[in-house]
């Protein structure tokens, strides 16, 4: 039988980017297929074609073997491609019948017809075997129920095939459970469902097949009993080795032992964000963070830098424990950190480059002795020069320059406040290849002199590289540390793989 | 602060269009220079016991309540926010002001001191209620805006409050019908008020952290930046600039209304900010622009007067200058523009001036 969905060499290229790279995808009726990919591996572009928020540039696309082109995400879903994301879109105020007719209300002689609305809201919960007060406002229930509304407007319009983006990562255990009975319910009368998620357990909970992308291709579609956990991460991480070769470079042993402990905890956690966990950071260490998308990587250094607040366990910095933990004590305490959304934690765009560089060293000083202007060029054209970062000039607004240079801008910020601790998210994400190298090297000079560094990123070998010890995380836990000969992609990737901790 | 590296030899014509304070400037520019070929009067000035008189004059003194208030209100709209609740303080200070002197044996000086404190105290109870409980601007200085009249009726007992004509009062009639250089001591206010903000605005950080907060509060929080000590500044330091507005406003007249002081003043402050370049949603703001806006709004309302445009129809042609000038500073509008100028004269050069040169906005 003909696939219900049908994509051949597909192709989508955005200004200086290729997001897909030629992607063939087969969707089958009654079928759960998981999409699976890093950050930036061509998901959420695939998803944005096929939705029409975005025209191909390349490729075929048949749904019931009729070529098709959406033009619209209306358009898709006219064509029967109807599409959930992670952030409900619906109307909280109206209510749940509202919400699953919105923009084709039933009507009576031009008047909205309540009670055929009710009905035909009722219908389509029933579906799913779901039976709510329709008339109660849609924000008055949880998350989960709201994505399972959103999934009834979504099957609603005759879909055919439906694409959950993410749909469960704000939902507890039940609430998946919940999820995963109407997704099997669907499955079995017959709709396609295409499933995006960063949790692997899920995975292999409900998907028949898998598809993993990679810089905008198809690294291996398999039937989800013939592709393991390693093979999966293998392929979304895309590291090769063979059992004889010897990784990486010989990174001179440092001997750590005898530096002073910047930070500790114990058993420190934060409630639906990240489990307990101790870790210790020494002067000149680099310790590195892996962990796939949602791991609880960037939760765990939001609750060093006190972005967030614990809810369980202590940090103790130079061995006192401290108490109302919060950005500017962290800063006082010598820390610093560059935020993997630069956007919105970061930068303040609308600022110049000085501007932005001094912006920490300012924020600790009092309001009255601002650092002269003199100064602060002196400071800003130091790092200018010494981080290469190209701008026109220290008086260019952040918001001209390109990410990588915006990064250096945010790195300069801390360096300049001469931290004790740098914990970088993603420093190298979406930079070129020359910049991330000059920012790895800078790593390793400020190790050297002592600064204690706290690295997260989605490459591994990057973190083999640059790290003297790394922690992995899975599913919000931390589940383990490599040091020594063990640093290595193989190792790490295991302890990612391997279930349950066993 | 123009940076000593970028030497100023004549701005560029793209830095000047980019400059926010300019379009005011030029509104008020064109708007003088009508009024010098179909009002000459409007520019005749005269000495009375040493002190200047002319239709200038009067417009620089009657626009030094707006300008004390658009300096409040541009601090404000720089963190994002908005005080609608000042024409309120204004009311509120004015009549603490005349009721403790007509009522009580306090003098000048205590009664403007308490006066003034009773308005900061407004607007740290505006900023709590944006900082601490997380109320939208809008909504929590909605609240004082509403009930501030109803408090200033109250303590006035619903009525007009005179300020006591007597020797032991001289000084504050002077605070608004006085003279000092040969100027009216409101607009000498005025501007004193405006440069010790200015300079302190830039020569200390709170400036930068004001437009820190106002570009991107998360960012700021991350960086150790107390937002909340900022915003809760901004409200108190607006509504302090409501109380010396609302001194001025009682002095003028040497009596306070409750009921009819500083009406729609908020707006009025509102709008001069946004003409003079600040953008309601925060960030790099003006304060020059703003002082030019106010002056540009007095002015043009004295330039319909002179015409003998009734009062009640007057905001209707100030509506649409607003609109002109807002629309001349929308990015979208300018673009337009330029392309115009662009095809027209098919010099290709303008197209080459770079986006990322903001030097000349530091400046404002």
């Amino acid at each position: 039988m003909a696939p219900l969905l049908s994509i051949r060499s597909l192709e989508k290229r955005f200004p200086g980017v290729i997001a897909l790279a030629g992607v063939d995808f087969e969707l089958q009726r009654g079928e759960v297929h998981a999409l699976m990919g890093e950050n930036g591996a061509g998901k959420s572009t695939l998803i944005k074609v096929l939705t029409g928020v975005h025209a191909r540039d390349g490729g075929i696309v048949e749904l019931d073997g009729v070529s098709i082109k959406a033009s619209s995400p209306r358009h898709a879903e006219s064509l029967g491609i109807s599409t959930v994301y992670q952030e409900v879109n619906l109307v909280p105020q109206l209510s749940v019948a509202e919400n699953i007719s919105l923009g084709r209300q039933p009507r009576r002689w031009g008047l909205i017809s309540w009670r055929r609305l009710a009905q035909k809201a009722d219908t389509a919960l029933k579906q799913l075997g779901l039976s709510l007060d329709v008339r109660r406002p849609l924000s008055s229930y949880s998350i989960a129920i709201q994505q399972l509304v959103a999934i009834a407007r979504a099957i609603d319009i005759d879909a055919k095939m439906l694409i959950l983006d993410e749909p469960t990562s704000s939902l507890d255990q039940q609430e998946v459970e919940l999820l995963f009975s109407v997704m099997n319910r669907l499955r079995d009368q017959g709709m396609g469902i295409v499933f995006v998620t960063h949790f692997l357990d899920q995975v292999y909970e409900i998907s028949d097949r898998i598809t993993v992308l990679r810089s905008g291709v198809n690294v291996g579609t398999a039937a989800t009993g013939n592709m393991d956990r390693l093979g999966l991460i293998q392929r979304m991480l895309g590291a090769k080795w063979s059992a004889d070769t010897v990784e990486g470079q010989t990174r001179p042993e440092k001997s750590l032992d005898d530096k002073l402990i910047v930070l500790q905890t114990r058993q420190l956690g934060r409630r639906g964000s990240i489990e307990p966990f101790d870790l210790q950071i020494r002067e000149g260490e680099v310790i590195g963070l892996a962990g796939l998308l949602g791991s609880g990587r960037t939760e765990l250094v939001r609750l060093l830098f006190g972005l967030n607040s614990a809810s369980t366990g202590t940090l103790e910095v130079d061995g006192q424990p401290v108490s109302r933990w919060s950005p500017r004590k962290a800063i006082d305490a010598g820390f610093a950190f560059c935020p993997e959304d630069r956007k919105r934690e970061g930068l303040v765009e609308q600022l110049t480059v000085r501007e932005n560089i001094l912006l920490a060293m300012q924020a600790a000083r009092s309001v009255g002795s601002p650092v002269p202007l003199r100064r602060q060029l002196e400071i800003s054209r130091t790092y200018v020069d010494q981080l290469n970062i190209k701008t026109p000039g220290v008086h260019t607004r952040t918001a001209t320059l390109s990410g990588g240079n915006q990064q250096k801008v945010l790195l300069a910020r801390w360096l300049a406040t001469k931290p004790r601790l740098l914990i970088l998210d993603e420093p190298t994400r979406g930079i070129d290849i020359g910049t991330k190298a000059e920012i790895e090297a800078l790593i390793c000079e400020l190790s050297a002199a002592g600064l204690a560094v706290v690295l997260i990123s989605s490459e591994l070998e990057d973190l083999v590289r640059c790290c003297d010890r790394v922690v992995v995380l899975r599913d919000r836990h931390v589940v383990g540390e490599v040091t020594g000969d063990e640093l290595n992609q193989r190792c790490m990737m295991e302890m990612l793989a391997h279930h349950d901790g066993t | 602060m123009t940076a000593p590296e970028i030497e100023s030899n004549g701005l560029s014509r793209s830095q000047l269009t980019r400059s926010t304070a300019i379009w005011p400037l030029f509104a008020l520019g064109a708007l003088l220079l009508l009024n010098a070929f179909a009002l000459p009067s409007f520019f005749e000035l005269e000495f009375l016991d040493g002190n200047l008189y002319g239709s200038l004059v009067d417009v620089l003194n009657r626009s030094s309540i707006g300008v004390v208030l658009a300096v409040g209100m541009t601090l404000v709209i720089a963190t994002g926010g908005v005080d609608l609740s000042v024409g309120s303080v204004l009311a509120i200070t004015g009549t603490v002001a005349a009721t403790l002197m007509a009522k009580t044996e306090l003098g000048v000086t205590t009664a403007v001191l308490i006066s003034i404190a009773v308005a900061m105290l407004a607007g740290a109870l505006n900023g709590l209620l944006v900082t601490s409980l997380k109320i939208e601007p809008v909504i929590a200085t909605l609240v004082l805006m509403v009930s501030g009249r109803g408090i200033a009726k109250y303590i006035a007992g619903e009525q007009v409050i005179s300020v006591p004509r007597d020797e032991a009062f001289a000084a504050f009639d002077w605070i608004g019908n006085g003279h000092l250089f040969g100027l009216p001591v409101p607009t000498l206010l005025a501007l004193s008020l405006a440069l010790v903000t200015f300079f302190v605005v830039r020569k200390t950080s709170i400036g930068l952290l004001i437009e820190s907060v106002g570009g991107n509060a998360a960012a700021s929080r991350a960086t150790g930046i107390n937002d909340r000590m900022v915003k809760l500044f901004v409200y108190v330091f607006a509504a302090f600039c409501a109380g010396v507005a609302g001194l001025i406003d009682t002095a003028y007249i040497n009596a306070s209304d409750p009921v009819n002081a500083g009406v729609f003043t908020e707006l009025d402050a509102i709008f001069a900010v946004l003409v003079g370049g600040t953008a309601l949603t925060g960030g790099r703001f003006s304060l020059t622009g703003s002082i030019v806006g106010a002056i540009l709004l007095q002015t043009l309302l004295t330039t319909m007067y002179a015409y003998g445009v009734a009062s009640d129809v007057a905001p209707v042609p100030k509506a649409g200058v607003i609109l002109i000038v807002c629309l001349l500073q929308s990015t979208k509008v300018r673009t337009w523009f330029r392309k115009r100028a662009r095809g027209q004269q098919g010099n290709p050069a303008t197209a080459f001036s770079s986006p990322a040169d903001s030097s000349s906005e530091e400046a404002s």
